[in-house]
């Protein structure tokens, strides 16, 4: 009887199972990013610098992680991502301004891409590679990365550089006038030229404190080939017409910092700065501030500021300033010399029992933007994020 | 010139003042510094926003996004 007393007191050993690691592939998170932009200003450099602006966007992507760990206790997770793009313009619809609408008005771009990334916690290593592919009319990319990071022995710091490469084809359209002999609009009628771009990039965030970390971020870039865009119209001083010129190399460094810090219990600091500078004669600051407000633990509102300034690339003039004497020339107002201001909030919610109560959808984010810059162009961009764990 | 040697001159003061500050922080004093908005990188929703920057400005880079190559931007 007392064996039986005990018996109905005992229990089975409890089974730790804070350190199994399934090996099985699982699905860790997924997540849906649509966004609807429109811009608006007169200097299109498809019509030489002056000319409507007028364009909106609307992109969506999407992409799932999986992950598994390995015999050696090494997490592996696979990424999987498309993006779909459409955009209608009133400039690129005047690169033949004879027809009432052709069929450059309105283009799609669709871009998927694949990573692996194998993480070591014992020894703090991260390696990995990715794959990538954009299509869009005029345009075809082919991207390949790979990755290296390394933690620090107390795990506060980490170091990581990582290669890209992208080999991508631009479809020479002429503006009409320029061309010589027809086509059929047909992609596959269109000559191409090849455009190459190689990336390093390198960073190390840092842990201060209990409440603020930093990172450090150097790219190095180098692109060669055909790095204008053939539809860009430039007029002369003589009222001739040609199409932007631009060296067939280009060398760009931007140096970034960023520095997050968690003040109270209810706000965040966001910061970042970047400076650019480039071997076509631009220079940029870029200086930006978010400051996320949790109202709850699971609701936060996030006003943000952006300001951007650059100087001109050394080949930029107005419409009808070029000379036959310059080499290089181009119209093309992203590249002139101006200042940007760029403000919003967002709105971001994020319940332990899922949003609205459903177990999975874990994130919804809503992010508005405007943007204005000194050459008159302005735009409008809202931004909707959909998280599912 | 000179301007430019005082700018380089504070910018390594205050990082080497950043580095001595630094303490070690064990994983379960994280709580802060694991919350979903402290993450070092731009977020998911800032994606479009990045797109757009890197086709309306000269300036690329630096930011985890695009550094040049993979669409007709600049």
């Amino acid at each position: 009887m007392v064996l039986v007393l005990f018996s109905s007191f005992a229990q089975d050993p409890v089974k730790d199972s804070s350190q199994y690691k399934s090996r099985k592939l699982t699905f860790e998170e997924a997540n849906l990013v649509s966004s609807y932009y429109h811009q608006d200003g007169n200097n299109s450099a498809v019509t030489g610098g002056i000319g409507s602006e007028k364009l909106s966007d609307l992109s969506n992507s999407f992409d799932v992680k999986f992950s598994k760990w390995d015999r050696k206790s090494r997490k592996h997770s696979f990424g999987l991502e498309i993006g779909i793009d459409h955009y209608t313009s009133a400039s690129s619809d005047k690169i033949d301004p004879q027809t009432i609408s052709s069929a450059s008005h309105a283009d799609t771009r669709i871009y998927p891409s694949a990573t692996w990334i194998r993480e070591n916690e014992r020894k703090g290593t991260t390696i990995g590679a990715g794959l990538s592919f954009s299509t869009e009319f005029d345009y075809q990319s082919f991207g390949a990365n790979v990755r290296f990071a390394q933690k620090t022995k107390n795990r506060n710091g980490e170091f990581s550089a990582s290669l890209q490469a992208y080999l991508d084809q631009v479809s020479i359209i002429l503006p009409v006038e320029l061309r010589t002999g027809g086509t059929t609009g047909d992609e596959n009628d269109y000559p191409s030229k090849a455009r190459n771009s190689l990336s390093g990039s390198f960073s190390y965030s840092q842990i201060i404190n209990q409440r603020l970390q930093i990172m450090f971020l150097l790219d190095l870039i180098y692109q060669n080939g055909y790095l204008g865009l053939p539809f860009h119209r430039v007029y002369f001083n003589d009222n001739s017409l040609h199409v932007e010129n631009l060296p067939d190399t280009r060398l760009k460094i931007p140096i970034g910092f960023r520095a997050n810090y968690f003040a109270g219990d209810k706000v965040i600091i966001r910061t970042f700065y970047r400076y650019y500078h480039d071997d076509w004669g631009l220079n940029a600051h870029t200086a930006e501030l978010e400051i996320p407000v949790k109202v709850t633990p699971f609701l936060s509102i996030s006003p943000f500021y952006r300001y951007y300034s650059q100087s001109a690339v050394d080949y930029f003039s107005p419409f009808k300033i070029h000379t036959a004497a310059d080499q290089y020339y181009t119209s093309n107002y992203d590249l002139s010399k101006f200042n940007s201001n760029f403000f919003g909030a967002g709105i971001r919610v994020a319940p332990p029992k899922g949003v609205f109560g459903l177990a999975h959808f874990s994130t919804l984010e809503l992010r508005y933007g405007h943007y204005t810059k000194t050459t008159g162009m302005n735009a409008n961009i809202l931004s909707l994020n959909l998280g599912f764990k | 010139m000179i301007s430019k040697a005082i700018k380089v001159t504070g910018i390594a003061i205050f990082i080497a003042a950043l580095a001595a500050s630094c303490t070690t922080v064990k994983e379960y004093q994280k709580n802060k510094l694991n919350d979903a908005e402290m993450s070092l990188g731009s977020r998911k929703i800032q994606k479009t926003e990045s797109s757009f920057q890197s086709y309306r400005e000269g300036a690329s880079g630096a930011n985890g996004g695009k550094t040049g190559g993979g669409c007709g931007c600049n």
